[in-house]
């Protein structure tokens, strides 16, 4: 070995003393070299992917600007196409989601952080990674056999007799739409919820619950007053993830939408999301404007997408890093 | 309010168990032998099997990790063991960009970047969209797994004389083998129900597929389009092939899940 230097390294990856070429010898700098290609290769994929995904709509962005996103009208035969139906049949059935997912999410995660005892908080965590991995296919499958039929026959009656004034409940119901939509994602992020959440509300410092309690506090207020509030702006980056995955979310929502690309207050409604209305018709656009159209509302997804996960990451981010900070 | 918490955990779970056991109970009744080893009847006919979305599946995921697992893995190896500082943080925030494209995007990709230049659906156009999607778990797994081996056991082989690669290769790597197991498990749980990046990729089949730059069948397309067919025989095969899919997710979730808990064979003095 031509160890030349006699320091000890204590701290820190281990950096070579040796010279350069006992290094390529030894082959370090060429698997240096080629771990690097690979890794590089993840950005190059990055990069392409947003790339391909501008360059190939620039159609629509030349003919129709930023109209594309504000037009209502999509008629492939006429050559007119806008986004906003697809935008509005997106943003309604995440906010449903959220609506049920949310609550219900969060409970879960309070009673698995802060009550229940390890051994079942560990079980019910397994079974809640279980439910997070069904394939969103096998979501449709049930949605278009259980909740669509339960739909007409009990969601629809419940919510039109004593509330159809209201315009979201109003009008005839299909089984398929907006509501039923946002039901099967509802069920689909709650796993996400829950498993941050729980993350999050597990690494407020013990010190903040036991504070609580020794001023008198019951157990749920020090839960609710001090470890939520505590945890709030990390349970709002579970939102926001979750958030994320419903907006991008294609084969559930796509079999229980209806697909109609139609702009409806009612929530019985049939309606068509940006995923959907990709999932339905990319392999039917025969001209090249109808498909890059297409391609421009996936670029529109993943721009929001995007956005909310770049958020969610600073929110998870910040409280995890404040619970640490106070703990040492 | 602390007993409402647990209601809400409880209804959150009993979903699981609730999906479970319609699948099972409709899946079941309508699983044979014919659907493992037939290909589909023609449109009206009644029985056949789906032996070729089977195969297509396997087949898919197979090509697609020999795609992703290596880039995740190697590159998950640079990040934790020879990169620091700027270059690492960018392909940290690729793989986490990546990871968070909405998988009908990615069809979209592998579409531009594979079916486009060969003018045909294909089955390595499926592949390299779930390939791509392997990629980040893969990755950041590795990463953690690896910075998770003790500093001892690189001090030590690092003392005996070896180089940084043989340390790596002989040491750190065996050392954090049962996570990284775990992580590529789950990319491909996880890849093997994804149904949208497939619709215009590897497209469908009604028949065998003769070839890796022909479409092929794969069992989550074939499920979305016999559960939206108007057919009482097609919904009756969308429930068998259900089971069997979530049969083959939730095992391997399980059986990857049950690796890691068996502990990482370190000791950590």
């Amino acid at each position: 070995m031509a160890t030349s230097s006699t320091n000890i390294p204590s701290a820190g990856p281990i950096v070579g003393s040796r010279s350069f070429l006992s290094r390529i010898r030894e082959g370090d700098e060429i698997a240096r070299l080629i771990t690097f290609l690979f890794a590089a290769s993840v950005v190059l994929i990055t990069v392409l992917l947003v790339y391909q995904l501008w360059t190939n709509s620039v159609l629509p962005r030349h003919k129709f600007g930023l109209h594309f996103l504000v037009t209502s009208v999509w008629d492939p035969i006429m050559e007119q196409y806008g986004a906003l139906p697809f935008i509005y049949g997106t943003l309604v059935t995440s906010a449903v989601a959220l609506f049920i997912a949310v609550p219900l999410g969060i409970g879960a995660a309070i009673f698995l952080a802060e009550l229940a005892p390890p051994r079942i908080s560990d079980t019910l965590q397994f079974l809640i990674d279980l439910l997070a991995a069904v394939p969103s296919v096998i979501y449709g499958l049930l949605g278009v056999f259980i909740i669509v039929p339960l739909m007409r026959t009990v969601i629809y009656p419940a919510l039109n007799h004593p509330l159809g004034f209201l315009p979201i409940f109003k009008g005839p119901s299909y089984g398929v739409g907006f509501l039923t939509a946002g039901m099967v994602l509802a069920i689909m992020v709650i796993p996400y919820i829950i498993s941050v959440s729980r993350e999050v509300l597990l690494s407020v410092p013990r010190d903040q619950r036991e504070a609580a309690l020794a001023l008198g506090s019951t157990r749920w207020e020090s839960t609710w007053q001090v470890v939520v509030p505590f945890a709030k702006t990390g349970i709002m980056g579970s939102i926001f993830l979750a958030m994320a995955r419903a907006l991008g979310e294609t084969m559930a929502v796509t079999m229980v939408i209806g697909n109609s690309p139609r702009i409806s207050a009612s929530l019985f409604a049939p309606g068509d999301s940006i995923a959907s209305v990709i999932a339905n018709q990319f392999t039917e656009a025969t001209d090249d404007l109808y498909l890059q159209s297409l391609i421009g509302l996936g670029l529109v997804l993943f721009l929001l997408t995007f956005i909310l996960n770049g958020l969610a990451r600073l929110l998870i981010v910040v409280t995890t890093q404040k619970g640490s900070g106070i703990a040492t | 309010m602390l007993t409402l918490t647990g209601v809400c955990a409880l209804i959150s779970v009993s979903v699981l168990f609730l999906i479970l056991g319609y699948l099972v109970y409709n899946g079941g009744t309508s699983i044979n032998w014919a659907f493992f080893t037939q290909l589909p009847k023609p449109v009206g006919e009644t029985g056949g099997g789906m032996a070729n979305a089977i195969v297509g599946t396997a087949k898919l995921l197979l090509t697609a990790s020999l795609f992703g697992v290596p880039i995740g893995f190697f590159g998950g190896i640079y990040l934790a063991e020879f990169s620091g500082g700027a270059t690492a943080s960018i392909v940290r925030y690729s793989a986490d960009l990546l990871n968070g494209v909405p998988s009908i995007v990615i069809g979209i990709f592998a579409y531009a970047m594979v079916v486009l230049p060969f003018k045909h659906f294909s089955t390595l156009a499926g592949a390299f969209a779930l390939g791509l999607m392997m990629i980040p778990i893969t990755l950041r797994s590795t990463e953690e797994f690896l910075n998770g081996v003790p500093r001892m056991l690189r001090e030590g082989a690092m003392a005996l004389g070896a180089s940084k690669t043989r340390t790596i290769a002989t040491v750190i790597v065996p050392a954090a083998y049962r996570g990284i197991l775990t992580a590529i498990l789950l990319a491909l749980a996880r890849v093997a129900g994804e149904t949208a990046p497939l619709l215009f990729t590897a497209f469908g089949n009604r028949y065998w597929s003769e070839g890796w730059f022909q479409p092929t069948a794969s069992l989550p397309v074939v499920i979305f389009n016999y559960a939206v067919s108007p057919y009482e025989d097609w919904h009756r095969q969308a429930w068998a092939a259900g089971l069997v899919l979530l049969g083959l997710v939730l095992i391997i979730n399980i059986l990857a899940r049950t690796i890691l808990s068996r502990g990482i064979a370190v000791p950590r003095s």
